[in-house]
Order: structure tokens, then sequence, then C-alpha cells
């Protein structure tokens, strides 16, 4: 595209199939005990 | 929905619900304002007096094809699944445990009150620790990765207790096809020899706590008597980042209504040699004198630009480092079922104080409204439990619109029900503040892509967006 450019490539939706094994890391349990953070966690099946 | 917001010389467009994110040029960024609502007809004559026709006409043609293979305009179609897997058994796969409820420190916004916790000092002794080891394992069902964080007061105070436990946590682990990433908290205070050897054998992660610049440091994290701490614990803390090979850790700050600056203390942290870096806002209520306050907000919004903006010139120069609240996985991060249920606290992630009562997460120990069980009888308050299960973005009407809910899923419910009274509220300056984090995070994501041939996208350095101290 010339006027766009997608930073990524993995679509939300498609997690839906096969996501929700549990193993990922704990927000709180990372760097921060006050400020939920989860969208930075990563994903152990990918 | 689509947020779409201008930051650092990018023109960005989130869209919300597949996560995707595009950096466009400025004919592009205004068609997509209008694509929804509007005709092509209807499009072209808004625009045409400030871009060519062809070349709305072409922007166009692009957003069409980003809605057409669902990149753009995608609905909200998880609400259904998260009842789903709310319906799960619920597993318990992560504990704070507090191995000391005392501090050697007294600093001055501890939510744990110098470690007490509105209560006694005490520390956890072997055979609670133990126990609640074992109460782990046999609530976690087929998870096999399970997290135990040492967490206090200052968890050093006790810190025979926490080689006692990790050593029978690896025992168990083989035993019981269980895998423990065991982290810990540090004030640094007691950080020496022994403790670096253990923490670099065992511990996953540690988090050192340091605030930043010495004056801001020492003003907040003070001995008791008064003297500060930042010149006994900043060697320390650089020995031991270094000798974990500058990973598997975090130097965690906190800022307050005190010092708004808090870039300063960032890079001073980073200037120190630290390469993991958080520094987070305090959470206090509006009667603190050092809360943060409405009015503080513009100042901390410019300071994250700030700090934005300077981690990708510093990028550039090959001296990058990480703050935990800029980092996004925009390939690898987590599904929609861990973005909509949250941080997981009352339900997989339990604290556990020193006499072995459990809680929904450390933030709530100390209020009996939340006591839950105990590591020896169990989650005895299951309507407690369920409450919390079904505490996600969707129960929270705050989230509805806002843009950042796949990112911080709904936020800290201690924070909701310190400031209403209700875990499914929200802490309003707290996401006004998450909000800003995400949109950084994102424009660093977009510097860092490679993006020749798209308008705008250069970087524009700030009027005194420097790396000298204030």
């Amino acid at each position: 595209m010339k006027h766009v450019k997608t930073l990524n490539t993995k679509k939300l939706q498609s997690t839906v199939k096969k996501g929700g094994c549990g193993e990922c890391q704990t927000s709180c349990q990372s760097a921060c005990k006050t400020s939920c953070t989860v969208g930075n966690q990563r994903c152990e099946n990918r | 929905m689509v947020h779409q917001f201008k930051n650092n010389g990018y023109d960005i467009v989130l869209d919300v619900n597949s996560g995707a994110i595009h950096v466009v040029d400025d004919v592009t960024f205004d068609v997509i304002a209008l694509f929804e609502s509007h005709t092509e007809e209807e499009i072209v004559s808004a625009l045409s007096d400030r871009y060519d026709p062809a070349e709305i006409a072409e922007a166009i043609g692009e957003v069409t094809a980003l809605r057409d293979n669902e990149e753009l305009f995608t609905e909200d179609v998880y609400e259904h699944h998260i009842t789903d897997f709310k319906k799960r058994p619920t597993v318990v796969k992560a504990l704070c445990l507090h191995i000391a409820h005392d501090c050697n420190l007294a600093c001055k916004y501890c939510f744990a009150e110098e470690g007490e916790y509105h209560g006694r000092r005490a520390l956890m002794d072997y055979e609670t620790g133990r126990r609640a080891l074992d109460f782990l394992i046999e609530n976690s069902g087929n998870r096999k990765n399970l997290e135990v964080d040492f967490f206090g007061g200052e968890p050093l105070m006790n810190f025979d207790v926490v080689r006692r436990l990790v050593a029978y946590g690896r025992e168990q682990e083989k035993k019981r096809d269980k895998h423990f990433r065991f982290t810990q908290t540090a004030n640094g205070v007691l950080v020496d020899e022994a403790v670096m050897e253990f923490a670099n054998r065992e511990m996953d992660n540690v988090v050192l706590s340091i605030d930043g610049r010495r004056e801001v440091h020492d003003r907040m994290r003070p001995f008791r008597k008064g003297q500060g701490s930042y010149d006994l614990i900043v060697p320390k803390f650089l020995k031991l980042a270094d000798s974990r090979g500058q990973e598997r850790y975090y130097v965690r700050g906190t800022f307050t209504h005190y010092n708004t600056d808090f870039s300063a203390d960032v890079l001073h942290l980073a200037d120190l040699g630290f390469r993991q870096i958080s520094v987070e806002p305090v959470v206090a209520q509006p009667t603190d004198d050092y809360a943060i306050t409405e009015e503080d907000l513009p100042v901390l919004f410019d300071e994250y630009d700030r700090l934005a903006a300077n981690m990708v010139k510093r990028e550039r120069e090959g001296n990058a480092f990480h703050f935990f609240h800029f980092m996004i996985d925009l390939e690898g991060g987590p599904c929609v079922y861990k973005r909509l249920s949250g941080c997981g606290s009352g339900t997989e992630y339990l604290a556990v104080t020193p006499w072995g009562d459990l809680y929904p997460c450390h933030q709530f120990v100390g209020n009996e409204d939340f006591l839950m069980g105990n590591v020896w009888d169990g989650v005895v308050k299951e309507s407690l439990r369920d409450e919390f299960k079904c505490c996600n973005v969707y129960a929270k009407e705050k989230c509805r619109d806002c843009f950042a809910r796949f990112y911080c899923s709904g936020g800290c419910a201690a924070n909701s029900y310190n400031f209403h009274g209700s875990i499914t509220d929200a802490y309003d300056i707290g996401c006004e503040l998450q909000r800003k984090r995400v949109e950084c995070a994102i424009m660093i994501k977009a510097a860092e892509a490679e993006l020749s041939g798209i308008a705008g996208a250069e970087i524009v350095e700030e009027e005194g967006n420097n790396d000298e101290e204030k």
C-alpha cells in the first residue's frame, strides 16, 4: 500500500481459536504491582 | 472501534478489535475519520481543499481494502467467548507470598504502610510457606507454569525462609510435573553477594525498588530515622543488574505529585546504566499530599511524550533501554482471552499473608472484607472468587468505549475499589495515564518500523527534548 503501513500481521481475532491456555505470566508478577499491564505480556503458546 | 492519534510526527490508526495498527499519511488519516459516516463523494468533497482528489480516491481505496481484510472498522465479537471462558473451572497459578510484613525502610507512599499492611509486623514461617506452595500445586489443574513472587514489606528480611521455600519448590516441581517461576522484590538494603548469587540462580525476575534521581528517591524512600537510601542501594543494584547480564530484572520506581517531571528519573536510571526500567505513577488517596491530581495530567502526558521521543532517539544511537510501560508485543502478545479477563486477581492470582490467609491480591491484604480463606482450607468465600471471576472489560461500563481496553484489560481491581467502592469501576486518573502510555508505546513501534514512503513518518524532536537531567 502507498498510504498505509500496517505494523502487525497477527490479528486479535485469530487468537480466539487457539488462545486461552493460561500459561502466560500474571501481569502483577512482572514489574508492576500497582498498575494492571496485560498487553505487554508474552504469549507462551505461539 | 477505531482510535486515531498523532504522536511525534506519526499519524497512527488503531483498529481496537483486531489490534491492527496502521501508520498512515495525512490524507488517509483524514479519510479514515470520515469513512464510516460519509459517502466517497462526500469525503472527496470535504477534503479536496487540502488534498489532490486523485490522492483522496487512492486513500479511500486502501482504507476500503483494510476494512474488507478485517483490519479496520472491525466489530467486537469477543463478548460471548469470555462468557464461555469464565465457565471453565478456576485454577490458581500465581501467588504473591507476603514473606515479610516488615520493612527496613519507611517509604512514604507504601500501600503496605511500611510493611505492616494495616496489621502487625510478621514474618512468614517455613511451614506456612510450604503449605502455600502445596496449595498452589494442588489447585493449579493442568497449568504447568506456576508463579511465586516473594513480596513484602522487604522480602530479604526473611531471606532464609525464601531460600528454603525455593528449595522445596524445586524438589516438588520434578515430582509433580510443574515449573516454578520465582520472582522477588528488593529495596536493596540487604542485597549482598549471597543474595545476588541466589537470585541469579533461582529468580526468573527481580524487581529492584529505586525511584530515580537521588533527591526524588530519598524524599520518598528514607530509612525510619529519615536518612536517604539512594547511596546505599545504587551500587548494589548496578552490580546485580550487570551480574544478570542486564536481563530478567527491573529497576522499579514510583513517581508522585512531587516529581511530575519523572522522565528525568527514568533517564537518570538509564544513564546510571540500567537497561530494564519501570517507573509508575503512585496510587494514593486524594487526601495524600503526594497524590497525582487531575491538574498533573497534562504535565504527565507531556512527560510520557518526551520520554518516548527520547527512547526513539537513544535506540537510533545504539543506546536503547526498555521501559516496562512502553513495551508492547505486536506479533506475540497475549491472546484475546488474556486481554479480556485481566490480571487474574481473586481467581488465578492470590496473595498469601505471613500467617497463611488468602486475599484476591497484594493490594487487598489487610482489608478483612476481602479475606477469601487460607492455605489450609483453601478459598472458602467462593462468592468473592465468583465476583472476581466476572470482573472483565465487559463488566465495566468505562471500558466499553475505551480504545485501550485490550491493553490494560480493565485495569486494577484494587484501584477501582479504593476509589469507587466497586471492583467493576475504574480508577480514572490511572485510565488517563494508561491511554497515554499505549499511544506512546505504539508510536515507538512506528518509529522502529521501516517507514520509507509514508508521509509524515519522521521523528520530530520536540523542543526541550534532550538527554540532560533537569
